[in-house]
Formats: structure tokens, sequence, C-alpha cells
């Protein structure tokens, strides 16, 4: 079994600016935080994020990285919209597709499945289709001859995800309740990478869960990566739940300059270990606006 | 003795969402706001038995249990994570209702953004899964801030699917789709004219007609006769304030 063991210095090494990015997750849920915070340390820009989004989309958007976010939503959970991403909108600084949940679903796995479209009724007479003339549709063959969507594959460049646990050649296991869709992101992709709040020897699998958890098998992965709160501050059940309050210093921070640097030099000028230590200080250092 | 001087308007609300759900079996119901969320409780609970609640995570749950019990408490019955509910989404097994930031004559609904899509005067959530929901199965809207903001003649972005628009999509848009009814905190709404445009259906007690069509940015279809919403059961009541909602939180989302 090959060891896939990396940084997070090598993994960003491995990508390139203008790349189509998917990052694994939903909303603020099992996002992988770790590497997004080492997307932003990094030079690479222009890049087109491909995310059932969250506060992945919102830091990306306001730290410049991107050119186009392919998206059905983008959410805090909690907090409805991330105010990142809703001020990169309303300045009309990305580019967009939005698209219906489902589509997005189909097309990652048209991608997974190296096919170029699957056929839905999600998206028939909205806007989705309105408003992104590249979405095309497709008539049955057969004597229904019904006209239908067809999602085009969301083929990525690369993808990250973070799992609870994985080890040295790639198999990831999730112990929470919802696997999302972080299988078929890596599918869909080139490049694919797996971020773990800790890598186990392979027989410990067993003991930390059932067999359905190991969802992501090594046959998906290219990298792996140790990230001990890699998913912070979004949720990473049943290992923590979402840093509430932190998210709540995330997102007011946005509305003021001086709070977002503040913000920005105390979690985000720091390399991961830097992060790590500064979120573990006592909760009023959470404002950001400590000197 | 009027009893609805008695009943809250968030109560009327409840109810109405309720009644989304009247006449369903084994379908998974799904319902957004606080209102919604008693409703399908509600119905559950009464008239319609069968429904499947989900646990608002990744399962179904047993029962109709209160608003804000703890995850530990409650009692699951089936794993339902993201990629299984767009198998139940797309059978048609399921009632939902969404929310709103616009509605409009037709019953296109927008949470997407306002203003140009291009750049927008405000970006919501995103379109969310309003395109698939409204071609598949019965979708119904809840509103708790009726206003000519919220009511407008044009959605700014179609995010679930409207009559006009579903028939111009042709046969394959029009198969599964219907949109249910409207629930606004002023009263309830659908889609029953010959063209499927907005028909007032009931007014909550305690309001009026004048009220509605000023707080509507369109041109509301009004029946000679207009019902009231209506009142809660005695039994209704007291699942609603005694087992549902013992804190309140319904006079939270809707004012008494």
């Amino acid at each position: 079994m090959a060891d896939k063991r990396l940084s997070l210095v090598e993994l960003v090494g491995e990508l390139d600016s203008g790349m189509t990015i998917g990052i694994g997750g939903w909303g603020s849920r099992r996002k992988p935080m770790a590497a997004v915070r080492a997307l932003l340390r990094s030079d690479l820009d222009d890049l087109t994020v491909v995310s059932y989004g969250g506060p992945d989309v919102g830091l990306l958007c306001a730290a410049g990285k991107v050119k186009k976010v392919v998206f059905p939503f983008v959410t805090l959970d909690s907090i409805p919209t991330d105010p990142h991403f809703r001020a990169a909108r309303q300045a009309g600084a990305v580019e967009t597709l939005e698209v219906d949940e489902g589509m997005f679903y189909l097309g990652l796995l048209a991608a997974s499945q190296r096919v170029p479209f699957l056929p839905t009724r999600a998206g028939l007479g909205s806007d989705v289709l309105a408003h992104n003339p590249s979405l095309r549709t497709v008539t049955s063959p057969y004597p229904d001859a019904e006209e239908l969507v067809a999602m085009p594959a969301l083929t990525l460049d690369a993808a990250v995800v973070h799992v609870n646990r994985a080890d040295a050649g790639g198999s990831g296991q999730i112990l929470g309740p919802d696997p999302f869709f972080d299988e078929l992101f890596l599918g869909a992709a080139q490049r694919r990478y797996v971020t773990t709040e800790r890598l186990v020897a392979t027989e410990q699998f067993a003991s930390e869960g059932p067999l359905q958890t190991l969802c992501i098998s090594r046959l998906l992965t290219d990298g792996v990566i140790e990230t001990p709160g890699g998913a912070h501050f979004t949720a990473c059940v049943p290992d923590y739940p979402r840093d509430e309050g932190f998210q709540r210093a995330y997102a007011s921070a946005a509305g003021d300059a001086d709070a977002w640097a503040a913000f920005r030099q105390r979690y985000l000028e720091v390399d991961e270990a830097g992060y790590q230590e500064a979120r573990n200080q006592p909760a009023d250092a959470h404002t950001g606006g400590s000197r | 003795m009027s009893e609805s001087t008695d009943v809250s308007r968030a109560e009327f609300c409840a109810v109405a969402c309720a009644e989304v759900f009247r006449g369903d079996g084994e379908v998974m119901a799904s319902a957004f706001g606080t209102a919604p969320a008693l409703g399908v409780r509600l119905a559950k609970l009464t008239f319609a038995p069968d429904l499947v609640l989900t646990d608002g995570d990744a399962a179904l749950m047993v029962g109709a249990p209160a608003l804000g019990t703890p995850p530990s408490e409650l009692i699951l019955e089936s794993h339902m994570p993201y990629r299984k509910v767009f198998d139940v989404v797309w059978s048609g097994r399921r009632n939902l209702i969404m929310m709103a930031s616009q509605i409009d004559r037709t019953g296109n609904q927008n949470i997407s953004a306002i203003g140009d899509w291009v750049k927008p005067k405000a970006q919501l959530i995103g379109v969310r899964g309003a395109p698939g929901n409204t071609t598949n199965h019965p979708t119904s809207y809840w509103v708790p801030n009726h206003s000519t903001r919220s009511f407008v003649e044009q959605v700014d972005v179609v995010s679930g699917v409207g009559y006009e628009r579903a028939a111009s999509a042709g046969a394959p848009a029009t198969r599964f789709h219907e949109i249910r009814c409207v629930v606004s905190n002023l009263g309830v709404f659908d889609f029953e004219t010959p063209e499927h445009t907005m028909r007032l259906r009931s007014v909550h007690p305690g309001g009026s007609v004048d009220e509605i069509v000023a707080a509507t940015g369109f041109r509301l279809t009004i029946p000679d006769e207009v019902p009231e919403t209506r009142l809660p059961t005695p039994e209704e009541l007291g699942l609603l304030r005694d087992v549902l909602d013992p804190q309140g939180l319904r006079d939270r989302e809707v004012k008494p």
C-alpha cells in the first residue's frame, strides 16, 4: 500500500492558479478548513470553487482568490448567509454558476462516471436555466420523448474533503451521520486529497466505527494530510460541534474593515499550528479586537 | 363567546400549515420555519398519522417531538443522508413547506438574490433545492412577513417554479408540479383559478381582506365570500401549547 501522507504545504504545491477546485462538506459542516486556510496563505488565485458552500467560499472570496463559484447555496447554517460571500456577490466580484442542490449532485456523479451529463427534472422552468445559457436540455430518445435538463459533468482539477479518520494509504472514515457528497467530489477530480482529524493504522478503523463508516476508499485518494481540528470552525461530529462563538466572530468581522483586518492577522496570517493555538485562547479573543 | 379571541395569530398559522398535509399518507414531510414545523407535527398527531418526519439532520424520526427536543432524545427509524434525500425528492414521495423571500402571482418563489442577478442588491442563501422540489413533488410556502416586498408582481430570481414557468417548460415540468398553497401571517392562498394565479383562500381571524390587498404587490383573485382560517380544535390547541411548543417559540416568529 502506497504511503500517501502529505503536508498542507505539499498539498498547495500540487495546485495551480486558475484551477477548478471542489471542496467537500455541506454548509458549515465538515469543511476541510485547514486546507482552505492553506489556500488563503498561498499565492494561488483565479480559482473556480465548486462547493455546497459554507465559510470555505466566504473566506476564499474575501481573500480575492476566486474567479467563479459553482454552488447551490452558501450558508453558515446557524447564520443563514455568509457575509463575505454576500459582499463579493453584491460587488459583482465573482462569476457564478448557481444550480439546484440535486443538479449539483448529478454534475459530480456524471464527472465521477465519466459521462458528459445526467438528465433531471430539476432546473426546468427556473432561472437556473434562464441565467446560465451554457446549461442545455436533452430529449429522451424513448417514446416518452421528455425534454429534461442535461446537467453537465462538474469535472474538477482537484478536490479536497475532510474526514474523521484516515490511514496513510488514503482510506477515509466518516463517523458523523452524513457522508454528504465527499466521495463524489473525489471521484470527479483529477487530483484528490483527504484531510483528517487523525491518522490511524488501518487495523484501528474497526474500533472507531462500523464498516459503513469507511466511506472513502483509497481508489479515490492521491494524498492524505493529518490536520487535527482541520474542520474548525465548522462542525465535525462526533469529534466536535460547530464553534458557534468563533463563527459569529467570523461573520460579524465582515462588516468592519478594522475587525476583519484584526481577524485576518490573528487567525489567517499564521500557519495552521498558529491558527489552532490562537483559536484555543479564551472566547473574548474571538472578537479579533485584542492587540 | 368567541374562542378566536383566545387563539394567537401564530396558532392560526400553524393550523393552516397542518392543513397542507391533510390527506397525505406515508410521505416524507419537510417543513422550514416555526409555524410549518408545528403544523407538520400537528398533522401527524391528528389527521395525517402516517407522515414520515425528518430530524433536521440525516435521519427519519419516530413521532412528533416538541420543538427544541435534544437530538439525543429523538428515536430514529431510518438513515436519510442528503444523497438519499434526492432519491425521495425525485420519487415524489415528499410534501414540503419552504420559506419564500419573494413569491409572485403565478407561484414563483425566490430565495436566491434580490435585484439584478449578476450584481444583486442582496445575495440570499441561493436556489437550494427549490427548482427540483417544485418539479418533483407538492410544494407550499410559508411567508411570516406578508408585505409588498415579499408578495411581488414578479420575483427577481425564479428559484421555486410557479405555474406559468412550469407550463412554458412543458409537460416534463408540469407532470409532477403542484404549488399547493401559501400561508402567510395574514392569510392562506392557493392557485385554484383557471389560470393558476394566486387566490385568497382564507383570512386569519382578526385581519381583513383590505389589509391583505394593501400588503400584496399584485392583483389577487378575491372570491365573493372569503372565509376565515379555521380555528384550532380544543385538542389541537392543547397539542400546540402543551406538547409541541411549550416554550412559545411560535409567538416569536409571528407576533400575537
